[in-house]
């Protein structure tokens, strides 16, 4: 019989399966359990973007697009960045149409990290990219992010993490899970510790179209930033089209080209008929981002509002879909109360430790739900923390 | 204004202070855009959306169109009143196109509809002609889907 411990690479064996995966598994197998812990819009994709996929397949274009993705796509990407952050890259070169942002962020971390080089990753954070880095013979290295400075990256902290072999910052803003944003201001701060240094940055602005309070600033729009940074974008979030797999990588052409060696030889190139329809997605769809958006922030303050009056602590999140309330007053870590909230009320949320250690202490909770199912779902927690108190938690 | 009536018309039982939390604004205010909502007559009335097929299995609903000829003074106004102030008459509609008024009526079964179709309205002098439909089911109601919530495929955690 084949040893199947002997031919399988360590670095895949030793790496760890995400932290939540127990919490899906009791989740899973509970009756009437209602969540709030998705990553994804609980919108349809709009509907003239699914009809324009309909039409693709109609006329039958099902075969391989270029390599980087259709011309159209990343002409109406580059206009996309161009409009939004205020940085032009050119389509022909400089802009690769990926699968999701996740592949964006394997490109941009597989073509720079190598073994012994330290990457810097802002945490509480989305939970790729260190099983990545590690991947590549990297060193992840954490900058803990504070709840006091609403979980922003200050250049203090940044400083203090800089060595020698620092090669790659990854700057998740707006950040999942903790919803905090990066203003121009913080951003500057963050340019003028990296400027006079070789350390990229990898911006994560997947959730860059769900920001609440006045526009999402990119880092590579302020002077110097636009050589050293790749940002990473895509359809996910802010289309709803999360099952659609499509993503955008944007940098100097001198990454790129890097990049899409590899996308060329992993991928070949991005969903054919996802293509099309992101075209659709990008000349007509800014009035459901708004209406999305509006009905989010609308969620947002609803759900901050209702920790706060329960006694969890929540600072006003800026961005993305989560809200990240301090549940330390209870007494219980992330995983306990988790654990109890959904075996004794059945509701499911993400203790805060499985996107980084300093995220113990926190939950997050997601809002790309119906107002109605929120209000359910405060209405058990509430009962639940009442339960704690008096001590009648069954 | 508009975020506020669109939260009224999917929920109108949502209380001041959850309309105030949810647009940003204290509940004072809210009270006063409501008042005015209300006194512009954009806001005519809140009510329960009630599926009466749940309610009761046997109802019916009709949308029926009639052809009137005006009247020389009042145009069709006269006519919509007197058929809007039938208890069983949900609305009646000025419509442009090949009827003039749609009327909605929901009694306790087909007989009871037919007969106030043939004696009510089609009696009417200035009625040329009725069409009734009969209702067979509601999908969306009041921009409100109505049928039963759609399954959430989404995984019940995901990073
Ligand atoms: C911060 C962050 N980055 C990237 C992704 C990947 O999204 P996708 O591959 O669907 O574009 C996610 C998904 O949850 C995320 O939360």
């Amino acid at each position: 019989m084949i040893d199947y411990s002997k031919v399988l690479s360590p670095a895949i064996v030793n790496m760890k399966p995400s932290g939540i995966r127990k919490f899906f598994d009791i989740a899973q197998q509970l009756e009437g359990v209602i969540s709030l812990g998705v990553g994804e819009p609980d919108f349809k994709t709009p509907w003239v973007v699914r009809r324009e996929a309909i039409n693709v397949l109609e006329k039958g274009r099902t075969s391989y697009t270029a390599n980087a993705g259709l011309a159209d796509l990343r002409k109406e990407a580059a206009r996309y960045f161009s409009d939004r952050i205020g940085v032009d890259y050119d389509p022909t070169n400089e802009i690769i149409i990926t699968v999701g942002g996740s592949e964006g962020i394997d490109l941009c971390i597989r073509s720079i990290v190598t073994a012994g080089d330290e990457v810097l990753i802002v945490q509480p954070s989305f939970v790729c990219y260190c099983p990545i880095v590690t991947l590549c013979g990297g060193v992840p290295v954490p900058i803990e992010t504070k709840a006091e400075n609403e979980f922003r990256l200050t250049a203090e902290e940044l400083r203090s993490k800089i060595t020698d072999r620092t090669k790659l910052l990854v700057l998740p803003y707006p950040n999942n899970p903790t919803g905090a944003i990066m203003r121009r201001e913080d951003l500057e701060e963050i340019a003028d510790v990296l400027r006079r240094t070789n350390i990229l940055v990898l911006s994560d602005e997947i959730y860059s179209e769900l920001t609440y309070s006045g526009k999402h600033v990119s880092i590579a729009s302020l002077p110097d930033m636009r050589e050293r940074t790749i940002v990473i974008n895509g359809f996910s979030k802010a289309y709803a089209m999360t099952g659609w797999r499509l993503g955008i990588a944007a940098a100097p052409c001198e990454l790129t080209s890097q990049m899409l060696k590899l996308h060329q030889y992993a991928i070949m190139s991005s969903p054919t008929v996802s293509q099309f329809a992101a075209i659709t997605a990008l000349r007509e769809c800014d009035d459901d981002i708004v209406k999305m958006r509006d009905e989010y922030d609308m969620r947002r303050r609803y759900l901050v509002d209702a920790f706060n009056k329960l006694g969890l602590d929540c600072f006003t999140p800026q961005g993305a879909f989560y809200v990240f309330p301090c549940i330390r007053s209870t007494g219980l870590s992330s995983s306990d109360f988790c654990e109890k909230l959904v075996y004794r009320k059945k509701v499911a949320v993400v203790p805060g430790n499985a996107f980084g250690e300093c995220g113990e202490g926190f939950v997050r909770v997601s809002y790309a739900y119906s107002l109605s199912h929120l209000r359910e779902a405060i209405k058990r927690i509430g009962e639940f923390l009442e339960e704690l108190k008096n001590g009648t938690l069954q | 204004m508009e975020k506020l009536l669109n939260l009224l018309k999917s929920n109108a039982r949502l209380t001041n202070a959850e309309l105030a939390v949810m647009l940003g604004k204290t509940e004072a205010e809210v009270a006063a855009d409501i008042e005015k909502l209300e006194k512009d007559g954009i806001i005519t009335g809140y009510t329960a959306i009630v599926d009466e097929a749940v309610y009761d299995p046997n109802s019916v609903t009709a949308l029926i169109e009639l052809k009137v000829t005006p009247q020389s003074q009042s145009g069709y106004d006269d006519i919509a009143k007197s058929i809007a102030s039938y208890e069983q008459v949900e609305s009646v509609r000025l419509m442009s196109g090949a009827y003039d008024i749609l009327v909605s009526v929901t009694g306790t079964n087909i007989r009871e509809v037919s007969r106030f179709v043939a004696e009510n309205l089609a009696a009417i002098d200035a009625v040329q002609s009725t069409a009734t439909h009969f209702l067979l089911r509601s999908y969306k109601v009041n921009g409100i889907s109505v049928t039963a919530d759609e399954k959430d495929e989404r995984g019940l955690m995901f990073p």
